[in-house]
């Protein structure tokens, strides 16, 4: 039977994303609801430990494409590892969480098997064997709603936060499958040399679930520290409006907005940003939105849940010693 | 060395839309439509190779989507491609990368010379999906890299290196020609068109050509069924905290707590 459900599981330096942990409550929906089995791949290079962490979430077959090729995103070679898990497990639903690989290998994936696609779903419900999916589109101003057929392969890949991760399973079911990939017949590919992180010292918006934004009022690169001590103490990550990154407030890798990053943190805490149109389209999807400005008409302020009229300067130091006195009572 | 180009027409990005009553589309009325900006960054990547290099002998752009789509492809055209060719669908068709990615597929590879190198926008601003450039690069068998913020093409323009923008960092990507490559915010500072330009523009060749008449594409569908449009859903009315900032940093972490539970 071609009806199981693949979730590529991510992993970066040995570790699994949370967005691909998220895939595996998706996953066991639609099983639910179309049948079939849940399976899962993992792609990397010496992952093996992964394994464990991976087969606690639940899959009924558990494919790990464990190769030096592997080590870093390749397209191709990812690629064809994806297809073939996926013809492995006779997958009819490919499920991948929508970051910078998920965007970038889902369509071949699906161009690859002649399936239906759909990027960056913020629900998915089966219709009769089909798939209704929404999916954010026009920076965010409107919702797209997309029918994937009931035959044939569906390629999905999800927004990080979506769903919540299942509990992890005490008594994993599946055996680890090594997934062997003829690498060499793939043909010419982009091959991955080194990856340079930004910035060592400090978290990527991309990879939290609480982020800390200014924009241009903030003044200077020395006054986002307060934003940074105010990350740090939540464990998150600082981003910036575009006005403050052509500013030279803040690196172009913390912009966030519609040229920059898209995120949807579980909360979002936007200082001194008057919130643009273009930055609204990169964090509207946050579930919690804090706005702190002095302009109580700013259109920040239509898009947060909770909003405090103040100088930032004043507020936000304040808030991390706030923070920092609760989290330590806390533990 | 030949360049192609992929530039599509899409509301500009400062327009609030309204989406139609029946939900069936973009309310269109009143609404500018200009080229994807991520698009470009890849004309003026295109562009800056050919003045940069002896070796670039065409550039051509194509565009996909409704007839009036033409003026992005102008506006292009004005920026330095040498020849454009509009490959028209119906616009119930635009949210289908994957199918459009096939058409122009199918028109590109009609020509036997092929490109050395496609260069694509990251994403379009309308379906906010950048499905389309490594689609495309699957159906003409090329590897691609995607979302680069820069590029070198050695010098006899058989290899590229370029980065990639991803999560918490850069990948350093090295790659033969042929290549499709999708440019992210940061490559280029695209140009403004002059005049003169403008109007030369307006002479230079572009094909017009109805994607159903393309090779293997008179049966070709969508897979994907287009439902419809709505608004993003209302969020509730902001709270707004009041007091000192004391009380405010106080309030705010409490109802942070205990009520949206987030921290």
């Amino acid at each position: 039977m071609s009806n199981s459900i693949l979730v590529f599981v991510e992993q970066r330096e040995g570790t699994i994303l949370p967005a691909s942990l998220q895939l595996f409550t998706l996953a066991q929906q639609l099983a639910t609801e179309q049948g079939g089995q849940v399976c899962a791949l993992v792609v990397g290079a010496r992952i093996g430990e992964l394994a464990s962490d991976c087969a606690a979430l639940g899959p009924k077959r558990l494919l790990v494409a464990d190769a030096p090729p592997f080590r870093y995103y390749s397209p191709r070679a990812y690629t064809q590892a994806i297809c073939d898990a996926a013809a492995t497990v006779g997958a009819q639903t490919v499920l991948l969480a929508t970051t910078a690989l998920g965007r970038d290998v889902g369509p071949r994936v699906a161009a690859k098997l002649g399936g239906a696609l759909a990027t960056d779903c913020t629900s998915v419900s089966s219709h009769n064997g089909s798939l209704r999916i929404q999916r954010p589109s026009y920076c965010g101003k409107c919702i797209a709603e997309l029918e994937l057929p009931a035959d044939g392969l569906r390629v999905l890949s999800v927004r990080p936060n979506t769903f919540a991760a299942p509990e992890p399973d005490a008594a994993p079911a599946a055996e680890v499958e090594p997934l062997a990939v003829d690498i060499d017949a793939i043909g010419s590919r982009a091959t991955t040399l080194e990856v340079v992180k930004s910035d060592s010292m400090h978290k990527d918006v991309s990879e939290v679930d609480i982020i800390v934004s200014g924009g241009r009022s903030v003044g200077s690169e020395e006054d986002f520290s307060i934003l940074y001590d105010l990350a740090e103490v939540l464990d998150g990550a600082v981003g910036a409006s575009r006005a403050a990154v052509d500013a030279g407030q803040q690196p172009r890798d913390r912009q966030i907005g519609l040229t920059g990053k898209v995120v949807s943190p579980r909360l979002y805490i936007a200082c001194g940003i008057d919130g643009a149109i273009q930055h609204l389209a990169g964090m509207r999807g946050s579930r919690v939105i804090v706005a702190i400005n002095t302009k109580a008409d700013a259109p920040i302020f239509s898009a947060a849940t909770y909003g405090c009229v103040v100088d930032l300067f004043e507020l936000v130091p304040l808030l991390a010693a706030e923070c920092k006195r609760l989290l330590a009572a806390d533990s | 060395m030949r360049i192609l180009v992929v530039v599509k027409q899409v509301p500009d990005s400062r327009a609030s839309l309204s989406v139609l009553a029946d939900g069936s589309g973009l309310d269109k009325a009143g609404v500018r439509f200009v080229c994807n900006p991520f698009d470009e960054f890849a004309a003026e990547q295109a562009v800056q190779l050919r003045e940069k290099r002896s070796d670039v002998d065409e550039i051509v752009a194509v565009t996909i989507g409704p007839a009036e789509a033409l003026q992005t492809l102008r506006t292009t055209l004005a920026m330095g491609a040498d020849r454009g060719i509009q490959i028209v669908v119906d616009e119930s068709v635009m949210f289908d990368e994957l199918y459009l990615a096939r058409a122009i597929a199918a028109a590109v590879t009609r020509d036997e010379q092929g490109y050395d190198l496609v260069l694509c926008g990251k994403q379009g601003i309308d379906n906010d999906a950048g499905d389309l450039g490594p689609a495309l690069a699957e159906y003409l068998g090329l590897p691609h890299i995607g979302a680069i913020v820069e590029l070198v093409v050695n010098e006899s323009g058989d290899r590229a290196n370029a980065k990639r923008q991803i999560e918490g960092g850069l990948e350093v990507v090295e790659t033969g020609l042929p290549v499709l490559l999708t440019c992210e915010k940061g490559l280029v500072e695209p140009r403004y068109p002059s005049l003169p330009n403008i109007m030369k523009a307006k002479k230079k060749p572009v094909e017009t050509v109805d994607a159903k008449t393309l090779p293997g594409m008179a049966e070709a569908a969508p897979r994907a069924t287009f439902i419809g449009l709505s608004p993003p859903p209302a969020r509730e009315a902001c709270t707004i905290i009041e007091g000192t900032p004391e009380e405010m940093a106080k309030e705010l972490v409490r109802v942070l707590r205990e009520e949206a539970k987030v921290i």
